[in-house]
């Protein structure tokens, strides 16, 4: 399994540049341009209510089915996003200055945030209100799915083997051959582990992106995460239990249908083939290859294809002078607008803030965040003690490993609210401490990413390196302290990584937590930013996300950059 | 003799440095490549001939000076410039059908044409049976044939060769070269001319019909040598020796300096042939020993320890700094020092490493001197490197740093801490 950095680790010494400033005022920008129409739009479409779903289990089937295709649909979208952002990126310079930290920053911005201020702006744009929602949901399940798969894309596309690139352009394949034939193919490994990452993601917001309640507006979408609240709501613990029999057939059919085969497909596609592993297999993969109707039906489509390819003519690069003035005029061009942009963003950034925020706010949002921070640092810590021994143990004994993927992999996809009911129980009857008690519901979902990856780096330990311990009798403590901890570091600190990045995100769901009617609450930014989604109070929910993000940025940069880099210099094997 | 194919002329190719200066890489280059010609392009690591072929590709553009293709002026990747790779470039997951028929969809031909003339360049280039395979089931000389088929199939006017066998084992490198030479020899190759790369000199006198010397630092023709010898020719033919020998004698010859100082000597600012004292003590070993008794011909020893060019070269130039051997006329030759060396034991030796240190390479001294001026004895790596870079390229500095320090610790007199980028007069205890 390849190791992937879902933050921006190359290049840049500094810290933070103006380009990240720049980035930083753009979201916000947005995030209040999205509040404000929200917000004006918020009364006609109070009154929006659709039949409730109901519990029972034989909708399961077609509810599945929805929440399926809206994840399909918003992968799809991921995909065309990866495909043009992340190109533009890493193919312009003047470009990539400001699109790769704009993608840093969006990533930081919590999912479900996204949601709270942009479901009333979708359904003002739809004129049937259900189609609204349906967007709404897309769109948040999209953003839980584009970024990292943009970054992974934009990472492989920087780092194309040179010879590669120079043989295509000896060979003059036009910018669309290119693309298709050089830059796709190997990025394309790299690429399906992100989107399998990113379906599992996906499953953890699925409930808060088809039961939507801002402020006065709810909607319910039709759909395994809209059942799961209603479940909840009803204290129904045998449909929660439906759910999660639901939730398991999907993700294995999406395994076997979807990710098996293309795994075994993209394995062509791997540049360096890693010794001793097996090349994946896949039934499904095997069936569609060998059939011949399948094949009769794709040869039209693959022929319009290589037309496609082939059909761009290659003509004479521009003249360089003419290309270079007409590229230095672009680019002032594009400063200006940027530059103008940027001073209207404030402009209504500080006409938004004054109007409905005081400093006080800003000083709470803070508070809370460092408690949120404290719960973040505290779990990534335990996590870190529990997974990594075990990690190492899984990674060190091949078949375990083997039998060990795909169940975390469905871990990682558990949503958090199906454990409310026992969770919530559980610190009623022994009157807990939610501040204490509710935590570990945030990083239920993104720790196993500390274990997938620390799995992988334990594999990755050469036999040699293996062998001269046990030759040498380095047992122990010793060894631990040597050989495997200093081998994992790497994985593990990329792994680390996401878990942090992933917790911040899920302590809006962690920090609240109900079971029926029983409401628990911890302090929190996360708590903050669902109760003020449930109040529709878009000033505050807009400094959450922004206080939020600031702190998940500023943490990756202090960090886990310096961390990563350190890690990868110094115990990266071979 | 018909019109040149391929005109250069007073090619320059330059990098801007840290300090402002700008750090040339080509200078002054003059090449014309006439039709049914093989022109070899020989120099070390560093002289810019492999940035020259991509000037002549169209992958680069010079800072000066014109590349000139059939009368026309080359800005981008010209058609009928094929090229082929040192390191294959295949695509893997590309069949080798599939990599052959890839400069042919990029021309936009119909699909008939394409496969036709890829199944053809795959039979003539000995691929025949492989088509379906992917380049990772292959041998490194069944890659290289995918990449001159992947090249040929295109019709080329010019091939450009980029050090195509020096990523091949002995044997497999020596049959291409035949098969290369017996297709063109026969007029079976669809090319007019070709230009290759490389810094195998038996390989060049071998294959070219002109070699081109290249200097390093910038890379400059310093000499062009004809080949006249009929194909084809045989590696033992006194004439071909001659050559050979006659192209060592070339590159190894000393600029003349205006002081009149015998030996090279390095300057603080000398760009310093990384290479590990083993190595140094190895090559001296062997010339101490019968049957060379501290004298060898190039050549022959080059032959002997399977060094090429680039691997023995550096070694040769380091031994000369260090007034431990000194080269002339092709040979090598140990110094009263050398042969002190070659008897020492290892403590002694590094002794004796130390004082040639210290005294013929400045860098060296002035670390030490450095480390002993300070209170504390350490230096941070930043402190030569941000020196050395107003002199040379980053990527030299860096080179020059890794082999001083490896000198160094070998010989005491300093010792590198790589974690915290350090250099300090105390070795840990």
């Amino acid at each position: 399994m390849r190791v992937f950095v879902p933050i921006s680790v190359g290049g840049w010494t500094r810290l933070f540049s103006r380009w990240d400033i720049l980035a930083v005022l753009l979201i916000l920008g947005l995030l209040v341009f999205l509040g404000e129409a929200s917000r004006n739009l918020f009364e006609p479409l109070a009154e929006l209510q659709r039949q409730p779903p109901s519990l029972d289990p034989r909708n399961l089937p077609e509810y599945a089915a929805r929440t399926t295709l809206r994840m399909l649909i918003a992968m799809v979208l991921s995909l065309f996003f990866t495909f043009t952002y992340a190109t533009l990126a890493a193919k312009s310079r003047s470009a990539e200055r400001l699109l790769v930290p704009l993608l840093d920053i969006l990533q930081s911005v919590p999912i479900l945030g996204f949601i709270s201020i942009t479901v009333v702006f979708f359904m003002s744009l739809a004129p049937g209100r259900v189609l609204g929602a349906e967007f709404a949901s897309i769109f948040a399940i999209f953003t839980s799915q584009a970024w990292n798969m943009a970054f992974s894309f934009y990472q492989s596309l920087r780092t194309v083997p040179i010879e590669l690139e120079e043989a295509a352009r000896n060979f003059r394949l036009s910018a669309w051959m290119r693309f298709w034939r050089l830059d796709v193919p190997f990025a394309m490994p790299q690429l399906i582990w992100n989107m399998m990452m990113s379906m599992s993601g996906s499953w953890f917001f699925v409930v808060a992106s088809e039961a939507i309640s801002v402020g006065n507006t709810t909607v319910t979408l039709p759909g395994v995460g809209s059942y799961i609240a209603l479940a909840i709501e009803r204290r129904n613990l045998a449909a929660v239990c439906w759910a999660i029999g639901t939730m398991l057939v999907v993700i294995l059919i999406y395994d076997q249908v979807l990710f098996r085969p293309l795994v075994a497909w993209a394995d062509r596609f791997r540049f360096e083939q890693e010794p001793g592993a097996p090349p994946p297999q896949s039934w499904v993969f095997d069936v569609l290859r060998r059939s011949r109707i399948i094949e009769r039906l794709t040869q039209p489509v693959a022929g319009l294809w290589r037309l496609s390819l082939r059909r761009q003519k290659n003509d004479k690069a521009p003249a360089g002078a003419l290309a270079k003035r007409a590229g230095r005029s672009l680019a002032l061009l594009s400063a200006a607008v940027v530059f103008v942009l940027a001073a209207m963003t404030l402009w209504q950034l500080a006409q938004f803030a004054v109007e409905g925020l005081a400093l006080r706010d800003v000083g709470v949002t803070m508070v809370l965040g460092f408690a949120t921070l404290a719960r973040v640092v505290v779990l990534i810590a335990v996590a870190t003690l529990i997974w990594v021994p075990i990690g190492v143990w899984v990674g060190t004994r091949p078949r375990v490993a083997n039998f060990m993927q795909p169940i975390a992999q469905f871990l990682a996809a558990f949503p958090a609210n199906l454990l409310f009911p026992i969770v919530v129980s559980g610190i009623v009857a022994w009157q807990l401490n939610p501040n204490i008690w509710l935590s570990p519901l945030m990083i239920l979902g993104t720790q196993w990413y500390i274990l997938f990856n620390v799995i992988a780096g334990a594999a990755a330990i050469p036999a040699e390196l293996r062998s001269v311990a046990v030759n040498l009798r380095v047992r122990g403590w010793l060894w631990w302290r040597r050989v495997a901890l200093p081998a994992v570091l790497p994985y593990y600190v990329t792994g680390a990584i996401t878990a942090s990045g992933g917790s911040w995100n899920a302590s809006i769901v962690a920090e609240v937590a109900s079971w029926g009617d029983v409401h628990l609450h911890a302090e929190g930014l996360g708590a903050y930013i669902a109760e003020q989604t449930d109040a529709g109070d878009f000033h505050r929910i807009v400094l959450g996300i922004a206080v939020m993000s600031l702190f998940v940025v500023v943490i990756n940069r202090v960090f886990w950059r310096p961390l990563y880099r350190y890690a990868e210099r110094k115990f990266r094997l071979g | 003799m018909s019109a040149a194919l391929l005109d250069v002329h007073e090619l320059r190719q330059s990098f801007p440095r840290a300090d402002g200066g700008e750090h040339l890489v080509l200078d002054g280059v003059e090449l014309s490549l006439a039709q049914g010609q093989i022109v070899g392009l020989l120099g070390r690591t560093g002289s810019g001939k492999s940035t020259l072929l991509r000037l002549i590709a169209g992958l680069a553009q010079p800072s000066g000076g014109t590349v000139t293709y059939l009368g026309e002026r080359v800005t981008g990747p010209a058609p009928g410039i094929a090229m082929v790779f040192q390191s294959f470039a295949l695509f893997p997951w590309l069949t080798v059908l599939e990599n052959v028929q890839l400069g042919l969809e990029a021309l936009g031909l119909p699909d008939a044409e394409i496969r036709k003339r890829a199944l053809a360049a795959i039979d003539l280039i000995g691929l025949d049976g492989y088509e379906s395979a992917f380049p990772r089931e292959l041998s490194g000389g069944m890659r290289q044939r995918v990449g001159f088929a992947r090249a040929l199939v295109v019709h080329p006017n010019i091939l450009l060769m980029d050090e195509p066998f020096s990523a091949l084992d002995v044997l497999t490198a020596e049959t291409l070269r035949t098969d290369f030479l017996e297709l063109w020899g026969d007029g079976k190759l669809p090319i007019k001319g070709v230009v290759l790369v490389t810094h195998n000199i038996e390989e060049a006198v071998l294959m070219c019909d002109r070699i081109l010397l290249f200097s390093t630092n910038p890379g400059r023709i310093i000499s062009e040598i004809a080949v006249d010898l009929q194909q084809p020719r045989n590696r033992l033919d006194p004439r071909f020796r001659d050559l050979v020998e006659k192209i060592y004698v070339a590159m190894t010859a000393r600029t003349p300096t205006p002081i009149g100082t015998r030996l090279p000597t390095a300057t603080i600012n000398t760009v310093l042939p990384r290479v590990s004292a083993n190595i140094l003590a190895g090559l001296i070993e062997t010339l101490a020993a019968a049957p060379y008794n501290g004298r060898a011909d190039l050549p022959v020893i080059a032959d002997e320890l399977h060094l090429e060019v680039d691997d023995l070269f550096p070694v040769a130039d380091a031994l000369q700094l260090l007034r431990l051997a000194e080269i002339e006329g092709g040979d090598i030759k140990l110094t009263d020092t050398g042969k002190q060396f070659a008897e020492m034991g290892t403590d002694d030796r590094k002794r004796l490493f130390q004082r040639q240190l210290l005294n013929y390479v400045p860098l060296a001294a002035h670390i030490r001197h450095v480390l002993q001026e300070r209170a504390n004895h350490m230096a941070p790596k930043s402190r030569f490197f941000d020196e050395l870079e107003d002199h040379m390229s980053a990527e030299d500095v860096e080179l020059t740093l890794r082999a001083v320090i490896g000198w160094g610790r070998y010989a005491e007199v300093f010792a590198y801490d790589d974690d915290s980028g350090t250099f300090s007069l105390e070795n840990p205890t």
